[in-house]
């Protein structure tokens, strides 16, 4: 159906009652989402949004079995918060907040080694399910029920790539924001391997930006194992060395993680490379086509 | 964030790391003093600016006498220095550093920076030290040594030990060797570094090791619980408007084109500026006002951008999210009040709230031209600056 959210996921939010929570919460809820419990230490009895709040995410767990967990906390405090989801044992764990230290990040992801938690982000969007399960931040209408997958490190240009293809009539099966952050939890091979495997994704859409090799690796992997067709897009061409383009992790350093190199590797493994941003749906339909898995109920 | 070298090597010895003593002068009177202090035979005046490549550029140069370091004191100071890394314009030297000399035997790269794959630092080191490490890797990749570090036991002895036997320090430093790059971890971890960048390490003469240079980057979001690091940030070394956008909590970085850009998000940020240059124009600035910006925000951003007399022309591109249109639209109105706006500007919005913030523009009776998807707003502002 989807990868890792569906129907059935139950959410908490962390940090609930915070201002940018209270108003994702209540997107959350309206988009359809099942949001069982909120966290705020201190503010336990209390609701937000008719979800009850709780002091310790061990708590919200017992009194409602949420399995999957949304962090909206200040930098400061989200590799706190991203260590205690891990160490409630839930499924899946979605960091929404930016500027995280990269030393805390460098802990966090030593602690979780062996753990059975999926870290998502931080710094991203988040990832949705249309019509079933959307945890994050995306605006929920542009995404319409589908089979192709979408993932990305940039929040904006997933929306970009997700509305060209709803205006098409062309939905998505799932579509995850990885981050854009040097240290994230799930990295583009996780997401390529779960829309590999699942049987109602017919085609991906992956969309990276200059710094560090995820692309390249990604590239590798998916011309040794992918299954269906890739369509990719690099940002940050024109982009100048040694500046951090916002993101911590886009930057190209010591002639590293240019966005010529990332596509040259994207090219020579097989990816369907789109140039102009404008035109990643086009080329969805196109590579559907040559394909062979353009479907009737597309282009409506 | 970057620091000066005197900075860098000043904080290295709070860690125990042996550096060349020296004297810091702003002002070229202070040479002469700042010579006498000087105990070696051979002094070094060295040019302070954020960035690599001085040496090549005349930012560094031996002394012998007195006279010498007053004479390379006069011609440093002031000057405008040059380098792969300060762009065409270059970098003014307002500080230099006025160092003992010392005799070297070996010279040695020393590195400790994140590994992204691994998520984790890692220690990166060579014997062929004194050139760029891109250089030492282009030409001599055997001879670059990593060790993984993992953060539960930080750098071991043995991982330190095996560095050492690979780059070859000789057997009796190594002890020393070991002591010296754990003292680098250790600066690099209290302190929130990116980098820690010792080119060269040296080995003397008189058998020391000892860091001759020092390259520390900082984590930017980290700087809250590094209130000493913060002290050194020199506001000269960075570009005014990224100053002021930095006090506004924007993300800006100038670049070289006229058209000004605004947009929500780092990677569509990076995507417009790619599309202008597509469609034959050149941006100006990569400009992502982020998340959960306000109006206020916005007008800020919006002055950044028109105080770049070189813009012509402007493209707002939004697809909202967290972000709503109608805030962005309230901004631009508010800013386009406060200046006079008189150079094109093409807005493309989309997503949260893209009909209030397209209405209020519509209602502005500002001269906006509007555009439905990024690719006809990007035509459109290029046709528009010709």
């Amino acid at each position: 159906m989807s990868i890792w959210i569906n129907k059935d996921t139950k959410v908490l939010v962390q940090g609930i009652t915070g201002k940018t929570a209270i108003y994702h919460t209540e997107q959350m809820l309206e988009y359809g989402t099942k949001i069982v419990a909120g966290v705020t230490p201190g503010k336990e009895g209390t609701c937000i949004e008719g979800v009850p709040v709780f002091n310790t995410v061990e708590r919200a767990v017992e009194e409602t079995g949420a399995n999957v967990s949304v962090i909206y906390v200040p930098a400061k405090f989200a590799a706190d918060a991203i260590l205690e989801a891990v160490d409630a044992g839930l499924d899946m764990v979605i960091c929404i907040t930016e500027h995280i230290p990269v030393m805390d990040m460098v802990t966090v992801k030593r602690y979780m080694e062996g753990k059975k938690t999926r870290l998502i982000g931080p710094n991203c969007p988040g990832i949705i399910t249309p019509g079933e399960c959307k945890i994050g931040i995306m605006p929920g209408y542009i995404h319409q029920k589908g089979r192709i997958g979408v993932v990305s490190r940039s929040g904006t240009l997933t929306y970009e790539a997700v509305h060209q293809l709803s205006q098409r009539g062309i939905g998505q099966s799932s579509a995850v924001g990885i981050g854009g952050d040097p240290i994230i939890g799930t990295d583009f091979i996780d997401v390529l391997k779960a829309f590999n495997e699942d049987e109602n994704t017919d085609a991906v859409i992956m969309i990276g930006e200059i710094g560090g090799n995820a692309e390249e690796n990604a590239a590798e992997w998916i011309k040794e194992n992918m299954k269906k067709p890739v369509v990719g897009f690099i940002s940050g061409r024109t982009a100048p060395a040694g500046k951090r383009m916002g993101h911590a992790g886009a930057i190209i350093s010591g002639g590293k993680g240019t966005a010529d190199e990332k596509v040259r590797v994207m090219k020579s493994c097989g990816l369907h490379i789109v140039d102009n941003p404008t035109a990643i749906g086009e080329t969805l339909v196109n590579t559907l086509k040559d394909n062979n898995l353009w479907r009737s109920e597309y282009g409506v | 964030m970057n620091i000066h070298e005197y900075q860098a090597k000043e904080l290295l010895s709070k860690y125990n790391v042996t550096v060349p003593k020296g004297t810091v002068i702003n002002q070229l009177d202070e040479a002469t003093s700042a010579a006498w202090s000087i105990e070696t035979e051979i002094a070094v005046v060295k040019a302070q600016i954020h960035a690599g490549g001085r040496g090549k550029a005349g930012g560094v140069k031996l002394a012998k006498t007195i006279d010498e370091v007053n004479y390379y004191a006069n011609e440093i100071l002031g000057k405008t220095l040059v380098t792969h890394q300060t762009g065409p314009e270059g970098k003014k030297v307002r500080t230099l550093l006025i160092e003992e000399g010392c005799n070297i035997s070996k010279e040695f790269y020393l590195a400790f920076t994140l590994d992204r794959e691994a998520s984790r630092i890692t220690l990166v080191a060579s014997e062929d030290g004194g050139t760029d490490i891109e250089e030492i890797a282009d030409k001599s990749p055997d001879k670059i040594f990593k060790e993984v570090i993992d953060p539960l036991t930080g750098l071991t002895d043995f991982q330190a030990r095996s560095i050492c036997f690979n780059i070859n320090i000789p057997d009796s430093l190594v002890i020393d060797t070991v002591a010296l790059m754990k003292n680098l971890y250790k600066c690099y971890v209290e302190n929130d570094c990116t980098l820690v960048e010792i080119n060269p390490l040296v080995i003397t003469e008189d058998q020391k090791v000892m860091a001759l240079d020092a390259k520390l980057n900082f984590d930017a979001n980290a700087l809250y619980r590094n209130k000493d690091i913060l002290q050194y940030r020199d506001l000269y070394e960075e570009d005014p408007k990224e100053v002021e956008a930095s006090k506004h909590g924007l993300s800006y970085i100038s670049l070289d084109g006229n058209i000004g850009c605004m947009v929500n998000g780092a990677g569509l940020a990076m995507a417009t500026m790619d599309i202008i240059k597509l469609y034959g124009g050149e941006p100006a600035n990569f400009l992502d006002v982020g998340g959960g910006a306000s109006e206020e925000k916005v007008t800020n951003a919006f002055n950044i951008i028109l105080s770049d007399n070189r813009v012509k022309g402007i493209f707002v591109n939004i697809f909202g999210g967290i972000m709503k249109c109608d805030i962005i639209a309230k901004g631009i109105v508010e800013a386009a009040k406060k200046v006079n706006l008189n150079v094109p500007l093409v807005v493309r919005f989309e997503g949260t709230n893209v009909d209030i913030g397209r209405e209020i523009l519509d209602n502005s009776n500002l001269n906006i031209v509007t555009a439905e998807t990024m690719g006809e707003g990007a035509k459109r502002i290029v046709e528009l600056i010709k």
